[in-house]
């Protein structure tokens, strides 16, 4: 990484000469892919990617530009003068070197796993789940990799971290007749050892078992229990959106002027929280510098704050909470780096056996399709399981869900007790919900 | 898996790559690099991809310019096809490419499939350069803006209006490909997307409202745009005080960009034959010649139109660009294929192998994808219609083969054969299998739609357009609360 140091040393120094702030952000991943296509492995992929981001300050305004693979670094200072004509005022100044609190997202040992290995675990997972439904054709990627990035800026901040990743994923295809089962499921994390192979392979099984059978619902409103996949897939989106700080400075959050006022149930508790060890969504320091937290986003439903980046906490005159980051190393904005939902107190038994007639819903389409900025949910049940007196009577299809996620996690009838991972950025119990707007067809 | 398609054992030898290209312009210090790279390895076939981008990135939020950047990139890949199966190395730069073509080889070697022959490739020699009247890559970043802030300001000086999002890219791409079988291709290509859209706010009642356009890179489609600026506003304002309309089924009426998104959903995906191809359920399901729908249904995808956002001479395999009929009145007739898929079902080869970038192996894709026209005025199709509904321009839609959902960013209830109230935005829903059948009118005014993109397999967004006449659908589940 030295020599990467030394680069960005340099574009700094040509920078500084023409702007009053500057600093270079650069990131380089490499990872290798193994994809298994109906049942057979059919390639394998390694993939190495790097870039180069310059933020000036000239004349007070922002400019920006950003050289990716192999491009051109040289012409960097003049691309970001270039756009600084154009730039918003500058209003913040860089951070200055700082202590980073030790975030543990580093596992050496991820990138001596053989291709061979990740191949026998591949056959592994699809082993399993033929095991249970033999005609099922899955699709399987197990993904290692390492990331690469350092940070320096004209005040004298500079920092730097190697991250690790691993994942598996698994998605399975039945088709009967006209009729088509999707599963999926996933694991990752930034240590191998805690990727756990059998934990997927056994929810992919319970997917399958569940949906054996088939069951209809009614057009009416009925209480939805939301499995952890189900929470990410139709609620997620909204949320994310109206944390988000730039949503809440230009009023089109509705949590605007709701800091400290309770607009979830009194259950509910949500984090950012970009110290989790060995989290996929974990840094020590965010794409500008800051330094990363916990940080409490919804208390006991009151709602405690919000995501910032450096120039959007300075323009709503707040502190960056470390969520100032860059999609594919460009230009940073707020985003969250993990979710966690807390915990409840109901087991997954109990809340499906309150249910007199309601819904399971592990993944639907369409749900960010709505107005998910005024908080609506909804979609097409991609996955999900009718209850009927307490008991799971099988798959439903056909069927449409709607609603509000300031409606619906007013009131929860319950949190589940036993929360875990969905796609390395969420972490949550599933939510049992009630008065979901469900249509389906022929009613 | 069984299936008609008959593989032949197939030797493994050293490719050779024989070039007789009389010079055409080429940058012939790359072409002699990636020529020598090809050479001397044991794999079936191997082709590498390099490129170079630039883009520039403009975005609003409310009155403040909030994002103006370019960016550069370049890089490149390579893939390997060694007894069936794949090795895929990609690159940042071109030193050490036989060390990264050796990698893709050795990487194709750890799979075991049976062995195949791609579908056969003539050998082409070929460069390719977009004709543009006003190409929006060479335009001054000032005009870009220009243009820009007059919309945001539209949209803000209107009533109720909270605030605003503009997104605007364009991007120029030069891509090279070259493969064992002596093809060698240059291509360049332009895009341009932008995305405007209003968010009104009453008490803590929040709608918005878009406006999505694009082009092949021509900036005219930025142009002119004022009065459609200031109807997306007003739009978003009116939705606030609209219903949100009862769920159930109905029958719609999809005006042509909503038909366009339907199509590009509903059928389109499904007519990818990578979903198909080694599934031997869905193989029976999607059998060339079954019905899918009546008599007036015609369902194409053509990368050869001219100057639209899915248009290109030659796929990122080097295959050239073809129009297919996906479905021709009413019955299944073709699929969108790479040279794998076709090869593997006894198919042609068309042409719509694409990647995103040089991060990503080329994979089945759509073009430009749209249901041609038929006979039936708009007010036919309204006239008998006692309760349904009217929907029109996008959010958004998405598909798992089967069930898809696609939902409209303007919707108004028809009554007694008349339009009637403004809806709150609708999502719509189905099943493929169903609603093709339940079309029962197709208008004559095929409009193609330009705005956003398509996601797939990690690959998003990719330019596509799509299009469509207004069509009727019966029976069409329609959510609301």
């Amino acid at each position: 990484m030295q020599n990467d140091k030394a680069k960005l040393e340099e574009v700094l120094r040509s920078a500084r000469k023409v702007a009053e702030q500057a600093e270079v952000f650069s990131a380089s991943a490499r990872a290798t892919t193994v994809q298994f296509e109906a049942n057979e492995l059919k390639q394998v992929e390694s993939r190495e990617s790097s870039s180069t981001a310059l933020r000036i300050f000239r004349e007070g305004k922002i400019g920006f530009a950003i050289a990716s693979g192999g491009g051109d670094r040289e012409a960097l200072v003049d691309m970001a003068v270039e756009t600084s004509q154009f730039g918003s005022p500058a209003n913040f100044r860089f951070p200055s070197s700082q202590d980073y609190s030790k975030v543990r997202i580093f596992d050496p040992k991820v990138e001596k796993i053989a291709m061979e290995r990740m191949v026998e675990i591949g056959k592994q997972l699809i082993a399993k789940v033929r095991g249970h439904t033999p005609d099922i054709l899955c699709d399987v990627q197990i993904t290692k990799g390492t990331v690469a990035v350092s940070l320096t800026n004209s005040q004298g901040g500079e920092g730097g971290y190697d991250k690790s990743f691993f994942s598996l994923s698994l998605a399975g295809i039945l088709v009967r007749d006209t009729d088509i089962l999707w599963v999926e499921d996933s694991e990752s994390s930034c240590r191998s050892d805690l990727v756990g192979i059998p934990e997927l392979t056994d929810r992919v099984v319970w997917q399958l078992e569940m949906a054996k059978k088939k069951a209809t619902v009614p057009t009416k409103l009925l209480p939805i229990i939301f499995t952890p996949h189900g929470v990410a897939s139709a609620l997620l989106s909204p949320l994310v959106l109206a944390f988000n700080g730039k949503a809440v400075l230009e009023g089109a959050s509705p949590l605007k002027d709701k800091l400290g006022e309770q607009v979830f149930d009194k259950k509910l508790s949500l984090w950012d929280d970009a110290t989790v060890a060995y989290g996929v969504g974990s840094y020590p320091f965010d794409d500008e510098g800051v330094p990363s937290q916990r940080l409490p986003l919804v208390a006991n439903g009151v709602v405690m704050s919000f995501l910032y980046d450096l120039q959007t906490a300075a323009l709503a005159g707040k502190k960056s909470t470390g969520n100032g980051r860059r999609a594919g190393g460009g230009f940073p904005s707020p985003a969250i780096s993990a979710l966690v939902l807390e915990k409840g107190e109901v087991s997954f038994q109990a809340m499906v056996k309150d249910m007199k007639e309601g819904l399971i819903v592990a993944a639907v389409i369409g749900a960010e399709q709505g107005n998910i900025l005024g908080g609506d949910f909804g979609g097409n049940v991609l996955l999900g399981y009718k209850v009927e007196d307490g008991e799971i009577v099988g798959r439903v299809k056909d069927t449409m869900i709607a609603g509000n996620v300031y409606q619906v996690l007013k009131e929860l009838p319950g949190i589940g007790q036993e929360a875990r991972w969905v796609g390395g950025t969420l972490q949550t119990p599933p939510l049992y919900c009630s008065g979901v707007s469900v249509t389906t067809k022929g009613n | 898996m069984s299936g008609d398609w008959q593989h032949s054992t197939i030797s493994e030898g050293h490719c050779a790559v024989l070039f007789f290209i009389r010079d055409k312009g080429y940058n012939t210090g790359m072409r002699d690099l990636i020529v020598d790279a090809l050479n001397g390895h044991s794999a079936d076939y191997i082709e590498i991809h390099f490129e170079e981008s630039q883009a520039t990135s403009i975005v609003y939020r409310g009155e403040r310019l909030e994002e103006i950047s370019r960016a550069s990139s370049s890089g490149g890949n390579v893939r390997a096809l060694v007894k069936g199966s794949w090795g895929f190395v990609s690159f940042n730069r071109l030193d050490g490419l036989k060390g990264k073509v050796s990698l893709a080889v050795e990487e194709a070697r750890l799979a075991s499939r049976e062995p195949f022959r791609l579908f056969s490739a003539e050998p082409t020699l070929d460069t390719v350069a977009p004709q543009l009247k006003m190409d929006a890559t060479a335009m001054p970043l000032a005009t870009k803006k220009d243009f820009l802030d007059r919309y945001n300001d539209i949209m803000l000086s209107s009533p109720k209006i909270q605030s605003t999002r503009i997104n605007y890219r364009d991007m120029k791409r030069r891509t090279t490909f070259a493969s064992t079988e002596g093809t060698y291709i240059e291509q360049a290509k332009t895009d341009l997307s932008a995305r405007l859209t209003a968010i009104a706010r009453e008490d803590s009642e929040i709608q918005q409202a878009g406006l999505s356009l694009g082009s092949n890179g021509e900036f005219s489609a930025v142009k002119g745009l004022d009065e459609k600026a200031r109807e997306t506003a007003k739009r978003a304002a009116a939705l606030l005080s609209a219903p949100q309309v009862k769920g159930g089924e109905y029958t719609v009426i999809l005006d042509p960009i909503l038909a366009g998104v339907f199509a590009h959903e509903a059928f389109g995906h499904l007519s990818e034959s990578d979903h198909v191809y080694q599934n031997e359920n869905l193989r029976q399901i999607m059998v060339l010649g079954k019905r899918f729908g009546g008599k007036h249904l015609n369902i194409v995808d053509d990368p050869s139109m001219h100057n639209l956002r899915g248009s290109y001479k030659y796929d990122d395999e080097g295959m050239p660009a073809r129009k297919s009929y996906l479905i021709r009145e009413g019955v299944l007739e073709g699929r969108l294929h790479s040279r794998e898929t076709a090869a593997k079902m006894g198919e042609t080869a068309t042409g719509n192998a694409r990647a995103i970038n040089y991060l990503f192996p080329p994979i089945v894709r759509m073009s430009n994808t749209f249901i041609e026209p038929g006979s039936a005025s708009f007010e036919e199709m309204l006239r008998d219609i006692e309760e349904g509904v009217y929907v029109k321009d996008w959010y958004g839609g998405t598909t798992s083969l089967e069930m898809f959902t696609f939902s409209a960013g303007e919707a108004y209830m028809i009554r007694r054969g008349r339009l009637a109230e403004l809806l709150r935005p609708v999502v719509l829903t189905g099943n493929v299998f169903t609603t093709l059948q339940n079309i029962d009118a197709i208008g004559d005014d095929l409009e193609m739609n330009q705005g956003g993109g398509c996601g797939k397999g990690g690959q998003s967004p990719l330019p596509v357009s799509d299009g469509s006449p207004h069509i009727r659908i019966r029976h069409c589940v329609v959510g609301g609360r």
